[in-house]
């Protein structure tokens, strides 16, 4: 155990420095990609805003489901079968047929060629699901099918949360997917997400449609608020444009009324559209629909044929902005939730720092003194093995550039009070062997030797639970768990080969003197 | 030599009593669940004015509608902790804000807020307690394939009344449980075994070495032979968690606290409840030859 070849020396000299290096590299800056890295402070350290938005993927099932009972009857209808009652309740599709059609719709169901219902080879699974209860049949979609509408739903939520985020400006945003309906948006260095979760809550679903009466529309018509909940109109449920049809949305001031408005330029299929619909509608009003409320149903006085036009409804400069940017990025597949938010402003996350760097500092000089007092000469050589620990460590996380969060710091600091552990352990075993033994060579070797399966032991159990807090954590805590289990790497090189180079230097010098340690 | 052995008996009767006092509160004072298990939104405040108190805000917010409102202080004279249950409205932060600014001025810096809504606070409790009975499970595995049952059973005793202890004063002082606190309970779990580990290696050294000294005596020689490195170690962690706990900043000090309490268990119970239990299963230096004749 005390031999070191002159190679080994030189490699943990170069291996020391490169660490080193890397861990001042923090504070310094090079224009060099390779050598310029840093580590990344968590938003609880440099403030920022962290949110997950859930998809409730329920009205996007409710809308494939009601183009499904199209669908079906159609389908079955070239067949000669009437489907009837059918029905749409609680997420299932429920309809009824003559006894004698049951099994060739059932077939046709579980067949998987069917154009009605796709087979996912992949995952041995239907799109939907068929049951028979009598003479009702009832269709709704497999868990798989759940699965495909969510990750299609997700992956568009995932664009348009992007554009909005990007659309505000904020620095370096964060957008991950989580599970198969959650978006993780961090946002380092904003400490007010009001506007964001303001824009972000909304699904942006915009459409142009007529005010009408009820009798005189084979469409059907709805009841829809106006936004300021002021009054009430009836509007007709078919759509004359809508958000998809948008090229461009900017907020305007109007010069002639002095009011803030929304102008919007449309792509040929809407501009033909809304030309039509003007030049048949003049005289009638024209909603234009948010998210299930009017912000404004003007009478259309001429055709507009140019494909651009405007929306007023008394806005302020901030929601004409605000609308504008909606349209612009397009509207969600379905509505978001925040289902949880943690914020954390500048000022704090600087404070935290701070407390860190002064815990960090005054658990690392009680610790060296303490050693220094109970080792003297040995105590000298742990806490160079503990000081270039630390730039082990921090050079580590710097090369990997990993977020370092304040539990994070908290794990660095429990790593300088656990690590001098192993030297502990060494030490005391070359005592009582010393105790027996009077050659200092064979007593310091026998020492390392026989502490070694304890030491190993000690640092398998804590690198299991740090390990553990890695899987299971979220956020800061991993920044725990991840200094913690780099940590003990970090200290059984510092203890192994920097301690012991040391030792080994030290014992070989003096070789003959009594009582070393 | 400390006759550490003298005291077996009275700190077994100790440690049982301490666990039974501490489930007894954990079952009927339960646990001070913080926002990340119970669900909620808590803001953590800075005002300019010395003026506002704790009672002016608490009066303030309670005429809110927000439900059970806490307003404690959070270190500083001029720091706020206000803390209340899920609310529907989902503008209830702007208009706090805006509540606040109008009664006090605008006078508050909002340095934290943080949301749990009811399903993730669900799954963030589902998963501490995944995450810390996975670690138990772990360590119970590892230290069965290193040793014989007997040390098995000593360590994973030891470790339940560790993390039991912990917890139990946790609940009788009603501290906070929070995501940081299954962190310092998974190293406390890490930080005991770390510390029966290394005596019960010394305790089967020494069996295997003296075949005629009783298990009842081995324990105690073994403990003293480890006992300057298990005080190091103790001390060295404790300094480390000291100075968090002092200096880290008040958000760190439930964390550090839990951690104090754990590392002070865990070094009690590795010599008086891990060893003991090798006492009463009267190991001796056959139990471990089996085993070595196996391998």
């Amino acid at each position: 155990m005390l031999y070191f070849s002159k190679f080994r020396i030189i490699f943990i000299f170069l291996i020391s420095l490169i660490f080193i290096f890397f861990a001042s590299s923090n504070l310094f800056k090079f224009s060099n990609e390779i050598l310029n890295k840093k580590i990344n402070l968590g938003l609880d350290l440099q403030g920022g805003s962290y949110l997950l938005l859930e998809i409730d993927n329920s009205p996007v099932i409710e809308q494939k489901l009601q183009n499904l009972s199209i669908t079906i009857r159609n389908f079955f209808k070239e067949k000669n079968i009437r489907i009837r009652n059918i029905k749409l309740s609680d997420q299932q599709l429920s309809f009824s047929v003559d006894d004698e059609f049951k099994q060739i719709i059932l077939d046709e169901f579980s067949d998987e060629e069917s154009e009605i219902n796709p087979y996912y080879q992949r995952f041995k699974s239907h799109q939907l699901e068929i049951e028979e209860d009598n003479s009702v049949l009832t269709v709704n979609f497999s868990r798989q099918g759940i699965i495909q509408i969510k990750t299609s739903s997700q992956d568009q939520a995932l664009e348009i949360v992007r554009r909005r985020v990007d659309e505000i400006g904020t620095n370096e945003p964060n957008i991950l997917k989580r599970g198969n309906d959650r978006i993780l948006v961090e946002l380092p260095g904003l400490d007010d997400p009001m506007r964001i979760k303001a824009l972000l809550g909304k699904t942006a679903n915009l459409t142009f449609r007529f005010v009408t009466n009820n009798d005189e529309d084979s469409f059907g018509a709805e009841k829809l608020m106006y936004e300021d909940n002021s009054e009430e109109a009836m509007v007709s449920k078919r759509i004359i444009l809508s958000g998809d049809n948008l090229l461009d949305a900017q907020p305007r001031m109007d010069s002639e009324n002095n009011e803030t408005i929304v102008s919007f330029t449309l792509d040929r299929v809407g501009a033909k559209r809304f030309g039509k619909a003007t030049s048949t509608g003049i005289g009638k009003q024209l909603a234009i629909v948010l998210d299930g409320k009017i912000i404004s149903a003007p009478v259309i006085r001429d055709v507009i044929a140019s494909g651009s036009g405007q929306i007023s409804g008394g806005f302020t400069f901030q929601s004409a902005t605000d609308l504008a940017l909606l349209l612009r990025s397009g509207a969600l597949p379905a509505p978001l939730s925040i289902i949880e938010e943690r914020t954390v402003g500048p000022d704090l996350g600087q404070d935290s720092i701070n407390a860190g760097i002064i815990a960090l500092i005054i658990g690392f000089v009680l610790v060296i003194l303490f050693i220094f007092v109970k080792y003297k000469i040995f105590g000298l050589i742990t806490n160079v093995a503990l000081i270039i620990n630390l730039f082990l460590l921090v050079g580590v996380l710097t090369i990997f550039e990993a977020t370092l969060t304040l539990p994070g710091i908290a794990g660095i600091i429990l790593t300088v009070g656990m690590a001098v552990d192993a030297n502990v352990l060494i030490f005391e075993r070359i005592k009582e062997e010393l105790k027996n033994e009077k050659n200092n060579l064979i007593a310091f070797d026998s020492g390392y030797t026989k502490s070694r399966t304890a030491i190993l032991d000690a640092n398998i159990t804590t690198l299991l639970a740090a390990i553990i807090l890695f899987f299971m954590g979220s956020g800061p805590i991993k920044g725990f768990s991840l200094t913690l289990g780099v940590g003990i790497f970090t200290t059984l090189f510092s203890v192994y080969f920097i301690a012991r180079l040391l030792t080994v230097l030290y014992v070989s010098k003096n070789k003959e003197k009594g009582g070393l340690i | 030599m400390i006759a550490f052995n003298k005291y077996y008996n009275q700190f077994n009767i100790l440690s049982v009593s301490l666990v039974v006092v501490s489930l007894f509160f954990l079952i009927f004072k339960g646990l001070n669940f913080g926002i990340d298990f119970k669900g909620g939104t808590l803001i953590e405040l800075r005002s300019n004015d010395k003026k506002i108190n704790v009672s002016s805000l608490r009066d303030n917010l309670s005429q809110m509608n927000l439900g059970d409102v806490s307003v404690k202080k959070f270190g500083n004279e001029t720091d706020f902790l206000i803390k209340f249950e899920n609310n529907e409205n989902k503008n209830v932060i702007e208009e706090i804000k805006k509540n606040l600014d109008k009664s006090f001025g605008n006078n508050f810096n909002f340095r934290r807020v943080e949301n749990v809504g009811p399903k993730v606070s669900a799954e963030l409790l589902r998963s501490g307690v995944i995450a810390i009975s996975v670690a138990l499970a772990l360590m119970l595995i590892y230290i069965w394939i290193r040793f014989e049952w007997q040390f098995s059973l000593g360590a994973i005793l030891a470790l339940f009344h560790d993390v039991i202890v912990t917890l139990g004063l946790f609940s009788l002082l009603g501290l906070e449980i929070n995501l940081s606190i299954i962190a310092a309970v998974l190293t406390i779990v890490g930080y005991s075994m770390n510390d029966t580990v290394v005596i019960f290696d010394r305790v089967r050294e020494n069996l295997r070495k003296y075949a005629d000294i009783k298990i009842f005596e081995l324990t105690n020689i073994s403990i003293n032979e480890t006992l300057s490195r298990t005080l190091i170690t103790s001390i060295t962690t404790l300094l480390a968690l000291l100075s968090i706990f002092f200096f880290g900043g008040e958000i760190l000090k439930g964390f550090s606290l839990a951690m104090i309490f754990g590392v002070i268990f865990g070094t009690y119970s590795s010599i008086y409840i891990a060893n003991t239990v090798l006492v009463r299963l009267n190991v001796s230096q056959k139990t471990i030859l089996k085993d070595d004749d196996k391998n």
